[in-house]
C-alpha cells in the first residue's frame, strides 16, 4: 500500500513572486503541502502571472519568434479572456497549490493575513524586504500571532547590509554573484551572452529545504523559527571552485564558455540540420579512443598534438575545428547513441519538442497531463525525484486566481458568510483583476 | 537540547565527486554527522583542480575542500567483504545513505535497498544517479555539459549567432546535490513519523528537465502552442540586458512599469512620452532597442558598474553589476553581512570560504571544521562502532580499511 504523502497537514502561506520563492512552494506543494498563494486583485506582481492583467492580442502576435516567448506563449497563441491564468511562467510551478486573492498592503488585509497566519505552518517571500515590513508581516509581528510559525524570507541579497532592499531579478543576481562573467563567451564581451537564471532554481531548493530543517526542529521544540535565504548567498557555493581559486591562488577566473579546466574536446558541435548540435566531453584516454573509433579513426586524430590529454587541452581550438568538419554531416541522435555505445559521455542539445519526445522521460514518466478550464488539458514538466513507496504524480491543475477564496476564508480562516460578503463588496475577493490594473 | 535541526542525524556518506557530496555538503552545513566513507585513494574530486598554488595534492584541492567542510573520512575498501560488513555496521547507526554510484552498483556490492532495510528498517537511502535508476538511458555516461544539454535549457541559453552556451563548471550536479538534500529531508520526515524509510531515485537529467531556469517555463508553452524556441539576441532588448560602462559591464532592466525611470536617471524624461518605446510588445524590437540605446550608452560610460547600479536601485530599477571573482570577495555587502568563513586546515593553513547558503534564527550551528584529511576519523569511527583496537588493527591487515 502507498503511504500518505509526506508533508500533508502541512500549511504553507505563499507570498511569492517572480521564479525563486514559486519554485520553493511548488516543491513543498508537490510532497504534499497544502500552499496558499495569497494574491492581490489591484496590482500585477511582476513577471508571476505574466507581464500584464489585460494583454491584446496584437502584443501576443508580435511577440512570436522573441525573447518576450517567455511571458506571451499562452496555449494556442491566445491571450484569452483571463490571460493571467494561462501564461506558463505561472502555470509551471503552480499545480498543487492554492489561491486567495487579498492584498496585505492595506490594513484591513492585514489584519485578514494575521488570521490566515494564526491557522498555518510556514510563511515563504520573497519581496524586497522594505515590502514585507510595510505590510507589517515581519517574524517580529506574525510570531506574535502564531508562535510556531516557520518564516521562509528570499530576497535577493539579505535582510540587512548595503544591499539589502535592492532589486533583483535572477540574471541581475547572478552578474552580482559572477556566475555571468565566468559562463561568458570566451572571445565575446558578456552582453552577447544572454540570460541565465539558475540562481533562482538554487534558492528555491535549498529554501524547501530549510523549511524542512525548521519543521523537524520544530517537532521536538514546539519552536518556530526565521530563516534567510539571500538568493546570492545561496547561488555563490555552486561556483565555489572558482571562489577557491581566487581564495587560495588569487586567480580571476576569466570567462569559460563550454571550456572544461581539464577536458578536450569539450564542448557543442553542429549537427545536420538547422540550430542542431551535440555535445562531446572527453575526459579520459579510453573516451578519447571511443571518439577517434567513432570517428572512423582520421589521420588528424594520430596528431602528436592530439595525442595526450594535455595536448589536447592545448591544442583545443584546432580539435574542436576538426571535430566540427565531422559533426556536420552527422545526425545527432543517431551521434548520440554511437558514442555513448562507444563509451563517450555525449547528449544532444535538446529544445522542447526534444525533450517532449525523449524516450527516457517518457518512459519514466516525467511529463504528466492536468486538465483546467483556463488551459484545457496539458502535459507538464512533472516531478523532479521519486520516492520507492510514495508513488507521485502531479495532483491538481494550475491554480486560477482567486480560485480558492472561498475554501480558505470560510474553511481555514472561518469567516461568516456575511463577513466574506462585505471582503467582496470592498473588493478584496474576486477571480480577476481590479478595473484599471495595467 | 534540540539546538538545530538535525541534531543527533547521522549520515552514511557514500558520494563522491560533486553531486552527492553536494547533498551532504548541505546536511553538514546544518548540523548532522556526516561519515564520509572513501574509497583507499580517496574521492577522486581530491584530483581535480584548482589546487593550492597550483601543486597537485590530495588535501589540496578547492573544489575537495569545499564540498567537504564538517564531514569525517573514513577510508573503506567496498570491494572486501569486511569492508562491506563495516558499512552494514554503520548503516544500523545512521538515519540517511546518501550514494551517486552508477546504477546497480549498490546491488552488486551487497548493499541495495532491500539489504539495508533489512538491517535498518528507517533507514533513508538517497540514489543520485546521471539518468535515474530506471528507463532506456540509466548507463548512459553524462557530465555537467551533457546533462544541461539534454535536460537544462542550454537550447536557448546563449547568443543566436553562436553555439549553445553551458553553465559555469558545476553547477548542473551541485543543484542535483541540492535536490538530493531537499528529498533527502522530505523522506526523512516521513520515516520518522512512520518508522519506515525508501529509496530516493534523483535523475540529474530530470533534476534539469524539472529545472527552474526558464526550461520548465519554455517545456510549458511548448506545450501550450507546439512551438520550439531558440536563443535570442540578448543585446537589444530595449533598456534591459547587458550593456558596457566605465570600468566593465551592468545589467539593469529599465523596461515595463520602470521605464520612466530609467529614462529620469539618464537625464532624457522625455523618452517615457515617446511612444516608441511604451508597446510591451517593442521589448526585443533591435531597432527600438538600438534607438534608446544613443542616450543610454554615453550615460553608462561615465559611471562604473557600481555607480551605475546603484543608481539604477536607487531608481527603482532592477540591477546587477557584472562581477569577477574578485569584485565578490571585495564587495562590502557580503563582507558586511559576514558571509565569508575563514577555516583552518592542517595541509592548506587558514583559507577564506563561501558561507552557508542561508541563516536559520532559531539553530545554533556548529563550528565550521575542515574537509578531512583522507581516512583521518577511521579510527575514531571505528572505536564509536565498538571495535578494539586489535579488531581495527587485523580489519587493516586485510585490506578492508
Amino acid at each position: 500500500m502507498s503511504k500518505k504523502l509526506p508533508l500533508e497537514g502541512i500549511r504553507v502561506v505563499d507570498v511569492t513572486l517572480v521564479w525563486a520563492g514559486p519554485h520553493c512552494t511548488q516543491l513543498l506543494a508537490e510532497w504534499g503541502a497544502e500552499v496558499i498563494r495569497v494574491e492581490p486583485r489591484s496590482r500585477m506582481q511582476p513577471s508571476t502571472r505574466g507581464t500584464a492583467a489585460h494583454i491584446t492580442q496584437a502584443q501576443v502576435d508580435r511577440a512570436k519568434g522573441t525573447g518576450s516567448a517567455l511571458f506571451m506563449s499562452f496555449p494556442d497563441n491566445e491571450a484569452g479572456e483571463r490571460p493571467y491564468n494561462r501564461s506558463p511562467a505561472f502555470n509551471s510551478h503552480a499545480r498543487n497549490k492554492r489561491s486567495m486573492t487579498l492584498d496585505i498592503m492595506t490594513p484591513e488585509g492585514q489584519e485578514m493575513f494575521r488570521r490566515l497566519i494564526a491557522e498555518s505552518d510556514v510563511f515563504v517571500e520573497n519581496n524586497v524586504p522594505e515590502t514585507i515590513e510595510r505590510a507589517n508581516a515581519t517574524y517580529e509581528e506574525l510570531s506574535k500571532v502564531n508562535p510556531k510559525l516557520i518564516m521562509l524570507r528570499m530576497p535577493g541579497y539579505g535582510l540587512d547590509g548595503p544591499y539589502k532592499n535592492y532589486r533583483t531579478f535572477g540574471t541581475h543576481m547572478e552578474g552580482m554573484a559572477g556566475h555571468h562573467h565566468i559562463r561568458s563567451y570566451p572571445d565575446l564581451d558578456p552582453s552577447m551572452t544572454g540570460d541565465s537564471f539558475t540562481g533562482d532554481a538554487a534558492a528555491g531548493v535549498q529554501g524547501a529545504f530549510a523549511v524542512m530543517l525548521a519543521l523537524r526542529q520544530r517537532k521536538r521544540t514546539g519552536k518556530g523559527q526565521q530563516i534567510e535565504m539571500a538568493l546570492a548567498e545561496g547561488f555563490i557555493p555552486y561556483m565555489g571552485e572558482f571562489m577557491m581559486d581566487y581564495s587560495m591562488n588569487g586567480r580571476i577566473t576569466e570567462p569559460q564558455g563550454n571550456r572544461h579546466r581539464s577536458h578536450a574536446p569539450h564542448n557543442v558541435y553542429p549537427c545536420q540540420g538547422e540550430d542542431r548540435w551535440i555535445v562531446i566531453d572527453v575526459g579520459t584516454p579510453e573516451e578519447w579512443s571511443g571518439l577517434t573509433e567513432v570517428m572512423g579513426d582520421p589521420d588528424w586524430a594520430s596528431d602528436p598534438m592530439f595525442g595526450d590529454p594535455v595536448s589536447r587541452w592545448q591544442n583545443q581550438k584546432e580539435l574542436d575545428s576538426h571535430i566540427t568538419a565531422w559533426t556536420r554531416t552527422q545526425e545527432r541522435y543517431d551521434l548520440f547513441h554511437r558514442l555513448q555505445n562507444a563509451g563517450v559521455p555525449a547528449g544532444p542539445v535538446q529544445n522542447e519538442a526534444d525533450a517532449y519526445n525523449c524516450i527516457h522521460l517518457n518512459e519514466r514518466g516525467f511529463f504528466e497531463e492536468l486538465t483546467s478550464p483556463d488551459t484545457g488539458t496539458r502535459s507538464y514538466p512533472g516531478l523532479i525525484f521519486g520516492m520507492s513507496k510514495t508513488p507521485n504524480h502531479l495532483r491538481r491543475h494550475p491554480v486560477a486566481l482567486g480560485e480558492d477564496n472561498e475554501y480558505v476564508y470560510k474553511e481555514v480562516m472561518g469567516l461568516s458568510d456575511d463577513e466574506y460578503t462585505e471582503l467582496e463588496n470592498k473588493g478584496h475577493i474576486g477571480t480577476d483583476y481590479a478595473p484599471g490594473v495595467p | 537540547m534540540f539546538d538545530n535541526a538535525l541534531e543527533g542525524v547521522r549520515v552514511l556518506d557514500l558520494t563522491h565527486h560533486v553531486a552527492g557530496p553536494q547533498c551532504t555538503k548541505l546536511l553538514a552545513d546544518y548540523g548532522a554527522d556526516v561519515i564520509k566513507v572513501e574509497r583507499p585513494s580517496g574521492d577522486p574530486a581530491r584530483s581535480i583542480g584548482p589546487f593550492q598554488n597550483d601543486q597537485p595534492h590530495p588535501e589540496k584541492s578547492g573544489l575537495f575542500l569545499h564540498l567537504n567542510i564538517n564531514k569525517r573520512s573514513i577510508t573503506i575498501n567496498l570491494k572486501h567483504p569486511n569492508g562491506v560488513g563495516v558499512v552494514k555496521e554503520l548503516v544500523r547507526e545512521s538515519d540517511i545513505v546518501i550514494e551517486n554510484f552508477r546504477p546497480g552498483m549498490m546491488d552488486s556490492l551487497g548493499l541495495g535497498y532491500d539489504v539495508l532495510e533489512k538491517i535498518n528498517p528507517a533507514i533513508v537511502l538517497t540514489s543520485i544517479s546521471n539518468f535515474g535508476q530506471t528507463g532506456p538511458y540509466r548507463e548512459m555516461k553524462s557530465s555537467d555539459i551533457v546533462a544541461y544539454a539534454m535536460g537544462g535549457p542550454m537550447n536557448i541559453t546563449g547568443h543566436a549567432d553562436y553555439e549553445p552556451l553551458k553553465l559555469a563548471g558545476n553547477i548542473v550536479a551541485m543543484h542535483a546535490g541540492s535536490v538530493g538534500a531537499y528529498a533527502t529531508m522530505v523522506a526523512l520526515w516521513d520515516a520518522e513519523d512512520t518508522g519506515e524509510g525508501q529509496n530516493v531515485d534523483i535523475s540529474i537529467y530530470e533534476t534539469q528537465a524539472g529545472f527552474r531556469d526558464r526550461r520548465v517555463i519554455y517545456l510549458t508553452a511548448h506545450a501550450y502552442t507546439g512551438e520550439s524556441y531558440s536563443r535570442p539576441d540578448p543585446g537589444y532588448r530595449v533598456a534591459s540586458g547587458t550593456r558596457p560602462c566605465a570600468d566593465g559591464f551592468v545589467n539593469i532592466l529599465g523596461f515595463g512599469p520602470r521605464f520612466r525611470n530609467i529614462s529620469n536617471m539618464i537625464g532624457h524624461p522625455e523618452l517615457a512620452d515617446d511612444p516608441k518605446f511604451a508597446d510591451p510588445a517593442g521589448r526585443s524590437d533591435p531597432d527600438v532597442a538600438m534607438a534608446f540605446d544613443e542616450y543610454y550608452i554615453p550615460w553608462l560610460m561615465e559611471h562604473t558598474k557600481l555607480e551605475a547600479v546603484n543608481e539604477a536601485q536607487d531608481n527603482q530599477l532592477l540591477a546587477g553589476p557584472i562581477n569577477t571573482v574578485e569584485d565578490i570577495f571585495k564587495d562590502p555587502h557580503f563582507e558586511f553581512r559576514g558571509y565569508w568563513d575563514t577555516i583552518d586546515h592542517p595541509e592548506t593553513g587558514e583559507l577564506t570560504y563561501p558561507g552557508r547558503p542561508f541563516k536559520m534564527s532559531g539553530a545554533e550551528l556548529p563550528p565550521r571544521s575542515p574537509a578531512p584529511l583522507l581516512g583521518q576519523h577511521t579510527v575514531e569511527v571505528l572505536e564509536n562502532l565498538g571495535h578494539t583496537t586489535q579488531v581495527i588493527s587485523l580489519l587493516r591487515e586485510s585490506g578492508a580499511i
